[in-house]
């Protein structure tokens, strides 16, 4: 790089206003970083695709879904995947989820790089479910197995597909969490619980009733997320800068504060039966009020209300 | 699926030093392109996989289009399409090209 492009790169700089919902993974990458840093593993041009779309009559994408390498954020390294929503609703398969396994793992042996996962995601894809739970099941050993090495796992949650099924699962695995407003976050998804458990239990029509259930918002008072920040890829970086620098040490003593703090949470909000109610609980005055919060009034309350705990994950 | 080959001799060669560059997301009415600067300065090479069967009149219309007005030598132009509609692909198309003259 000469030293022209990294002034005129620093005189403008990359519009990191855009809307994180609306970008797509590769541009939510590029500007999520400082600028020019990433460098990709298995780019699209080594066409890296699924071995079972095919037998679906499905169309392939060169990239299966999830663009990962290596760039630097803030001045550090850090390695990063991100999920392509758009592309078959984010959802791993086999080589989807070995990219990420891959990642994690080098993460792991190089012990002082840290992962952000940039989740935007339905789940296991469905047209190879086998090979998609499986790979669930080696991304959250080869999150674990980083921590433990020492290389913290932060994930950034804002995207279409939100963040379910087993991505869900590995979110409930790493360091910490920043989520936006659209960042949905669970396990089953909406239509999938009206289906098993019928409409009483959850009607998946009543979006309302999906963002107070699933949302950031919700997310972050119920302390499931560390912070909460606004749809912009600027909001995202510093988030992952903070979360980054202040991530501690994973070990025995991490999962023993994290069990007293679900115990807590069961103990404070275990016999609610909404969102509001959960809200009121946190000491929320007015909990019909939050869903309509601007991000910044809303990031001050919750911070007044207590920020989340740092020691547990 | 269906596989579409597309080979054209062109005026020039593309312009810009990127050797390769994606655009677009394989989605419902969206497409891929994939562009690497791997022909010779007079050819340009169009593979195509669609998941919409029977249109191979339209896309040799579009691209024989867009080949014209864009000239782009030297490149490979490998598709990966949800069934997006000719717009959108012409579209997809020149961003490609467009994104090949940006810096490595």
């Amino acid at each position: 790089m000469n030293a022209m492009r990294l002034q005129m790169t620093g005189s403008t700089g990359p519009d990191r206003k855009v809307s994180w919902y609306e970008a797509s993974a590769r541009t939510r990458t590029r500007l999520l970083l400082d600028a020019g840093s990433f460098l990709e593993f298995l780019g699209p041009e080594l066409r890296e695709v699924s071995p079972h779309l095919e037998l679906f009559d499905l169309p392939e994408q060169f990239d299966d879904g999830i663009v990962v390498g290596q760039g630097r954020i803030d001045g550090a390294p850090v390695f990063v995947a991100a999920q392509e929503g758009r592309f078959m609703g984010g959802a791993f398969g086999e080589v989807h989820g070995a990219k990420l396994t891959g990642l994690l793992r080098a993460a792991r042996d190089l012990k002082s790089i840290p992962v952000l996962i940039l989740f935007d995601t339905g789940g296991v894809r469905l047209q190879e479910a086998n090979a998609g739970e499986l790979a669930i099941a080696e991304i959250m050993r080869a999150v674990i197995e980083a921590r433990t090495a020492g290389a913290a796992v932060v994930g950034l949650i804002g995207g279409r597909s939100g963040c379910y099924g087993g991505g869900g699962l590995t979110a409930a695995c790493c360091s910490a969490l920043a989520v936006s407003e659209q960042g949905r976050i669970a396990v089953s998804g909406p239509e999938v619980i009206e289906t098993n458990r019928g409409v009483e239990e959850f009607d998946s029509h009543d979006h309302a009733l999906v963002w107070r259930t699933m949302g950031g918002k919700h997310r972050r008072l119920l302390g499931a997320s560390e912070l909460f920040v606004d749809d912009t890829v600027q909001d995202f970086r510093a988030a992952a800068i903070e979360l980054l620098r202040s991530a501690g040490q994973f070990g025995i003593d991490t999962l023993h504060a994290e069990q007293s703090r679900l115990e807590d949470r069961l103990r404070r909000f275990g016999a609610c039966h909404d969102a509001y109610d959960v809200w009121a609980a946190a000491g929320v005055q007015e909990p019909r009020s939050i869903p309509a919060l601007p991000a910044d009034e809303f990031i001050a309350l919750a911070d007044a209300l207590g920020k989340v705990r740092r020691d547990a994950r | 699926m269906e596989d579409l080959t597309f080979h054209h001799r062109v005026r020039a060669r593309a312009r810009g030093v990127r050797t390769s560059a994606v655009v677009g997301v394989v989605a419902s009415g969206n497409l891929e392109v994939l562009a690497e600067r791997i022909e010779p300065e007079t050819e340009c090479v169009l593979e195509i996989r669609t998941a919409a069967v029977g249109f191979g009149e339209v896309w040799g219309a579009v691209i024989a289009d867009f080949v014209e007005r864009y000239s782009p030598g030297g490149l490979r132009l490998s598709i990966n399409d949800g069934g997006a509609r000719p717009d959108t692909v012409s579209l997809r198309l020149a961003q490609a090209v467009r994104s090949m003259e940006g810096e490595e």
